[in-house]
C-alpha cells in the first residue's frame, strides 16, 4: 500500500525521504522564562511583562512546569534524557523577536534518540526521534492591509515550545501524516498542549528529498515551512515529491531552499535559498545556569506518565478482543478511549460499544463539528441505551432515534423512550394480530414467502413495523410469521 | 552641613536627629552645584524628587539601614520612570517601567537617590571617554580621566557629592575608576548581588557593587544590595552575613598572597612602590605575606576580550529600534523599511567602541570561529578560575595593584584601543573567575594622583576583604584625603 502510494507519486526509480520538525506549544499557565500568562486570542500586548518583552536589564528564569511538561513528552517519545542540559541563544533580527535572539537549546538538548510508532500502509513501524528540545516562541507581526506598516503583538513571545525533530525515516507523505497523528495523539494524552494546528499550538516544518531507490546517501532536500494543517502536510509533501521527481527526471538539480506551501493554489513557493541562510551564532545563554536533571526526578516524572496510545491500543486488543484497527481508532484520542472504557463498564459488550462509538458517535461528532468535551451524552447514558437495545426494550431503529435526541438535547434514554412512547412492542398477541392482518392483506407476498423468497420476509416485517409505528420487535415478528406461514 | 567622613557616620547622625534628611539633600545639591559643573560626574540630578523623598522620609522617621543617606546610580541601573540610557544615544528617552533589584533595595532601606552618573557607553571602556552624553573629569586632576566604565559614580564619591554610589564591574569597571579617583570600590562575588535591572554588558561577568570613601561604607552598601533574587537565575540563594561585623577585627594571623605575575613589566614604578608600602603596612599590622602564583594571568586579557564582546554583541542585539529608544532611517528621519531601520538605528545609535565590540563579538561567535575563539576562551577561563582555587589554599586573600598606572590624561589612549584594554589587566581575572575584589586607596604618586591596592578573596569571602581593607585603612590617613575642588 505504502509502496504503491510512493511509487505512483514519484515512479519506481525514486525513494522519498522525509523528516519532520514539529513545534508543540505547551499549555502552561505562564511563559517559559517568566511568570506572565500565556494566552491565545487575547487583546494584543496584554500578556506581556518586562522579561517577555526582553526589556533592557530583564532576566529569564526557567519555568519548572514547562520543564516538567517537556520532560513528559520526551519520556513518552522513548528518548534518552540529558542529565546536564543548557539553554542557548539563537541570534537573528526580526521585529517580533524582542531580544534579537531566541532562547533555545543547541548542543545539549533535553532529550535525544527516541522513537514513535506509526501505522501506515503495511502494519506498524518505528520512526526515529533525533532530539527534543525546549525553546521560547516569538511574537507575531500584524501587517496593515493598506501596506502602511506592521504592528507587533508580543503576547505569544516567550510562550514555551518543544521542538521534536525526527530522523529522515519516513518514506511517503502518508507516513509523515501518520507520524504527525501519532505525535499529536501522544502529546494530547499527556495533557500538556492543545495540539491545535489551526491555532498554531502544533506547527510543522517538513524536509523532503528524493534518491534513487536502493541508494543509501541522501539527496538534496528542500524544507517546507509553517504548515498549518494535517492535510497541508500531506498535500505539500505529495506536491513536492512530484516536483522533485519531475526535476530529477529531466536532469535538473534540486536546489536546497526553504519553501512555503500555498494552500490556495496547492503549490510550494520559494521563501529563501541556502545562500541567504542565517548564521545564528549560537552561544550558551549566560543568564541561565545549566540544569542538572537528577535521575530520581526523571524517574518520578516517568511514573506520572499516563498509559500512552500505543500501550492502550494493545491493551484494547488484548482485553476487549477488538481488532487492531478498531483499537487504533478508539485510542487515538485519550478522551475517546476513556469514553469507550466508561461505557463498557456499564454495558459489557466491547465490540458493540466499539461499533456504536466509532460509527454512530464519531459520525455525529464530525457532522456537528463537536468536541468530545462538549458532548451531551454521558458514557452511562450510552451504556444504558445499548443495554435497552440488547434486552429488547427498543429496537435498533428506535435506539438510533433516541440517541439522536440525546445528542441534541441531552437526557436519559429511559425517560425519552417513556415520554415518546417508544418502547418496543413485544406483546405476543398484539404482534400476532398485526401479522395476521398483514398476511390477509397481501396474498401475493404470502406466495412469494412460501416459495422461499427472503425479500418477502422483509416485506412482512416492514408492514408490521408500520402498524406498530416502528416499535415492533423484529425477532418476534419473524418468529410469528414463520409459525403462521410454515405451520 | 558639616563634612562627614563616611556614610556610616552620616547615617548615625541622621538616626540620632543631629541632622535631617532634607538638610543632607540640600547639602548634596549645593555640593553638586559648586563642583559637578567642573567634574561632570552626574548625567541627571533629580533635585526635586530627592527633596520630596527626603521630606517623606523625615515625616515617617528613621527606618532602614540607609535612612536619609544620599546615593548615586550608574546610568545602566534601571530606575522606574526615570530615563536610563547607558550613556548611549540608542537608549535616549528610554524610561524603564521597573526598577533594578538593587534600586528597590536601596529605597527599601531609606536611601535618597540623587541622580544617575556618567559612564562609558554600555560600560565599554576604562576612562568614561566613550560616553555619548558628556565627559567626566578626575576630581584629583581635571585634565585626567576618572577611569571607567563607572567613572561618573567614582567621581561622584570622590568629589564629595555622595558617600555611596553604585557602579557595575565587568572587567574592573568599579575597581579601576575607584583606584583612579582615590575611593573604595567593591566588585562582589558573582551571584551575590542580583543583576536584575542592570542593563547587561557581559552577563557572565557583570556584577553591581558600591563606591564609597571608606571600607566600612562599602560593607554597609553591600549589606543592603546583597541577597537572593528569584528574578535572576544566577543570583545565589545563600544567606547574607553581617558584613559590618568584619570591621575592626584586625589582620592578625591572616595570610596575604602576593602573585609574582602582577608585579612585572608594564607596572608603573610609583604604583608598585605604593602597593609594596601598603603590603609592608599590613605585615606590620600582623598579617603574613606569602608568595603565590597565578600562572594563567597572562591569558586573562585575551580571554576577556573574546568573552565580553561575544556576550555584549548578543546582549546589544535587542537595541534595534523596534520597541524603545532611538529609531531612525538613513537620513535621520523615519526609516524607509525594516532593513533601513535596523541599519540606521544601530549605525547612528552606537558609538565607535560599542560598534568595535559588537563586531569583535559577532566574529567570535560566527560559524567556524566559535570553537576557535569563544569556546577556547571558556576553557582558558576555567584554568584562570582554578589558579585562584589553588592560590586560596595557600592564603586568605590576594593583594595586587588595582591598575598598572594612575589616571591618564584625556585622549591619551582613545586612539589605541589595546592600550586602553590593558589598563584592566589586573582587574579582569576576578571577573573571569567570579571571586570578589576590592580597591582601596593606598597613597599618591608624585603628581598627587591616587594609587589603588586591590584585594581578592575566595567566592563569598567579602568579609575578608572588609576585614583586611578596614584594618589597613584605619592604619593610614588616605581615606580622609579629599581632592581640592575649591
Amino acid at each position: 500500500m505504502e509502496q504503491q502510494t510512493a511509487g505512483s507519486l514519484v515512479g519506481p526509480e525514486f525513494e522519498i525521504v522525509i523528516g519532520l520538525e514539529v513545534h508543540v506549544q505547551l499549555s502552561t499557565r505562564s511563559k517559559l522564562f517568566t511568570a506572565c500568562a500565556t494566552s491565545f486570542g487575547e487583546e494584543p500586548n496584554h500578556r506581556v511583562c518586562v522579561v517577555s518583552l526582553g526589556l533592557p536589564g530583564s532576566l529569564p528564569v526557567l519555568n519548572r512546569e514547562a520543564l516538567h511538561s517537556s520532560l513528559k513528552v520526551a519520556l513518552a517519545l522513548n528518548c534518552k534524557i540529558g542529565s546536564f542540559i543548557k539553554f542557548d541563544r539563537k541570534h537573528y533580527f526580526y521585529p517580533d523577536l524582542p531580544k534579537g535572539y531566541q532562547i533555545s537549546q543547541y548542543d545539549q538538548p533535553l532529550a535525544q534518540h527516541g522513537w514513535v510508532e506509526i501505522s501506515a500502509g503495511e502494519g506498524r513501524r518505528r520512526i526515529g526521534v533525533t532530539r527534543v528540545h525546549m525553546e521560547e516562541d516569538a511574537g507575531k507581526l500584524v501587517h496593515s492591509e493598506k501596506g502602511k506598516g506592521s504592528l507587533v503583538d508580543y503576547n505569544r513571545a516567550g510562550t514555551p515550545l518543544i521542538e521534536i525533530v525526527s530522523e529522515p525515516d519516513m518514506r511517503s507523505p502518508e507516513e509523515a501524516y501518520a507520524y504527525l497523528q501519532a505525535l499529536k495523539s501522544i502529546v494530547s494524552y499527556l495533557n500538556v498542549s492543545d495540539c491545535n494546528m489551526e491555532e498554531g499550538s502544533l506547527r510543522c516544518d517538513a524536509n523532503i528529498s528524493l534518491r534513487p531507490r536502493g541508494s543509501e546517501t541522501l539527496g538534496t532536500k528542500t524544507e517546507i515551512k509553517n504548515l498549518n494543517s494535517f492535510k497541508g502536510v500531506r498535500a505539500s509533501l505529495e506536491y513536492e515529491a512530484q516536483r522533485q521527481a519531475q526535476a530529477l527526471r529531466s536532469g535538473q538539480l534540486i536546489i536546497q531552499e526553504t519553501l512555503l506551501w500555498d494552500a490556495d493554489r496547492n503549490v510550494t513557493r520559494t521563501m529563501r535559498t541556502k545562500e541567504e541562510a542565517h548564521d545564528y551564532r549560537y552561544m550558551p545563554d549566560p543568564d541561565l545556569p545549566p540544569v542538572i536533571l537528577e535521575n530520581s526526578y526523571i524517574e518520578e516524572t516517568r511514573q506520572t506518565l499516563p498509559e500512552l496510545p500505543y500501550d492502550r491500543r494493545e491493551r484494547f486488543v488484548r482485553d476487549y478482543q477488538l481488532n487492531d484497527y478498531d483499537a487504533g481508532v478508539l485510542t487515538q484520542e485519550r478522551q475517546l478511549a476513556d469514553y469507550f472504557e466508561e461505557t463498557v463498564k456499564i454495558f459489557a459488550q466491547p465490540k458493540k460499544v466499539c461499533n456504536w462509538v466509532s460509527t454512530e458517535m464519531l459520525g455525529l461528532l464530525n457532522f456537528k463539528h463537536l468536541e468530545l468535551s462538549e458532548f451531551k451524552v454521558s458514557p452511562a447514558q450510552l451504556g444504558r441505551l445499548l443495554q435497552m437495545w440488547e434486552d429488547g426494550s427498543v429496537n435498533g431503529k428506535v435506539a438510533k432515534e433516541v440517541y439522536a435526541q440525546m445528542v441534541e438535547k441531552g437526557g436519559d434514554p429511559d425517560r425519552i423512550v417513556e415520554e415518546k412512547g417508544l418502547s418496543q412492542v413485544s406483546d405476543q398477541s398484539a404482534l400476532e394480530e398485526a401479522v395476521a392482518k398483514a398476511i390477509e392483506e397481501n396474498p401475493k407476498a404470502v406466495e412469494d414467502f412460501k416459495s422461499g423468497n427472503k425479500k418477502a420476509a422483509g416485506f412482512f416485517v416492514g408492514q408490521v413495523m408500520k402498524m406498530t409505528q416502528g416499535r415492533g420487535n423484529p425477532q418476534i415478528i419473524t418468529q410469528i410469521l414463520k409459525n403462521k406461514l410454515d405451520g | 552641613m558639616p563634612t562627614f567622613q563616611s556614610g556610616l557616620e552620616l547615617r548615625d547622625a541622621l538616626a540620632k536627629g543631629d541632622l535631617r534628611p532634607t538638610e543632607v539633600v540640600e547639602g548634596v545639591l549645593a555640593r553638586i552645584q559648586s563642583v559637578d559643573s567642573r567634574v561632570g560626574a552626574f548625567l541627571r540630578v533629580y533635585a526635586d524628587a530627592a527633596r520630596r523623598r527626603a521630606a517623606e522620609l523625615e515625616s515617617t522617621g528613621p527606618k532602614g539601614l540607609l535612612w536619609g543617606v544620599p546615593v548615586a546610580l550608574k546610568d545602566n541601573l534601571c530606575w522606574e520612570g526615570n530615563e536610563t540610557t547607558c550613556a548611549s544615544r540608542i537608549l535616549e528617552g528610554f524610561r524603564p517601567p521597573y526598577s533594578a533589584f538593587v534600586v528597590r533595595r536601596l529605597l527599601e532601606e531609606g536611601a535618597v537617590l540623587m541622580g544617575q552618573t556618567n559612564m562609558d557607553e554600555f560600560a565599554f571602556g576604562s576612562s568614561t571617554e566613550t560616553s555619548a552624553l558628556g565627559s567626566t573629569a578626575n576630581p584629583w586632576d581635571l585634565g585626567a580621566v576618572p577611569g571607567g566604565s563607572s567613572g561618573g559614580s567614582a567621581a561622584s564619591v570622590s568629589e564629595g557629592a555622595v558617600p555611596i554610589a553604585l557602579g557595575s564591574d565587568t572587567g574592573g569597571s568599579i575597581r579601576q575608576p575607584a583606584s583612579f579617583c582615590g575611593v573604595v570600590g567593591l566588585k562582589p562575588t558573582y551571584g551575590r548581588v542580583s543583576r536584575s535591572g542592570l542593563i547587561a554588558f557581559s552577563s557572565s561577568m557583570d556584577q553591581i557593587g558600591p563606591f564609597s570613601r571608606t571600607v566600612g561604607d562599602s560593607a554597609l552598601a553591600l549589606q543592603v544590595i546583597a541577597g537572593h533574587d528569584p528574578a535572576d537565575s544566577t543570583s545565589v540563594n545563600q544567606g547574607v552575613p553581617d558584613y559590618l561585623k568584619a570591621l575592626g577585627q584586625g589582620v592578625e594571623g591572616l595570610r596575604i598572597g602576593i602573585p609574582a605575575e602582577y608585579f612585572s613589566e608594564g607596572l608603573n614604578p610609583e604604583v608598585e612602590a605604593r602597593v609594596r608600602e601598603s603590603l609592608e603596612q599590613l605585615r606590620s599590622l600582623g598579617a603574613e605575606i606569602v608568595e603565590i602564583t597565578l600562572p594563567h594571568t597572562r591569558y586573562a586579557v585575551s580571554t576577556y576580550y573574546l568573552t565580553a564582546p561575544a556576550e555584549a554583541s548578543s546582549n546589544l542585539a535587542r537595541f534595534d529600534g523596534v520597541q524603545y529608544g532611538l529609531r531612525v532611517g538613513q537620513d535621520g528621519g523615519p526609516p524607509k523599511n525594516l532593513l533601513d531601520m535596523y541599519e540606521s538605528t544601530r549605525a547612528q545609535g552606537f558609538g565607535a567602541e560599542a560598534k568595535r565590540r559588537i563586531l569583535l563579538g559577532t566574529y567570535a561567535l560566527s560559524t567556524g570561529y566559535y570553537d576557535q575563539y569563544y569556546l577556547k576562551a571558556q576553557k582558558v577561563r576555567t584554568l584562570i578560575r582554578k589558579d585562584f582555587e589553588e592560590a586560596f589554599k595557600l592564603c586568605d586573600c590576594v593583594a595586587t595593584p588595582t591598575s598598572p598606572t594612575v589616571a591618564f590624561k584625556f585622549g591619551e589612549r582613545t586612539k589605541d584601543p589595546l592600550s586602553m584594554y590593558l589598563s584592566d589587566v589586573f582587574t579582569i581575572p576576578a571577573n573571569l573567575s567570579g571571586v570578589p575584589a576590592i580597591s582601596i586607596p593606598c597613597g599618591f604618586d608624585a603628581q598627587g594622583l591616587p594609587v589603588g591596592l586591590q584585594l581578592l578573596a575566595p567566592a563569598f569571602g567579602e568579609e575578608i576583604l572588609f576585614r583586611v581593607g578596614d584594618a589597613y585603612e584605619r592604619s593610614c590617613e588616605w581615606s580622609s584625603k579629599q581632592p581640592d575642588l575649591s
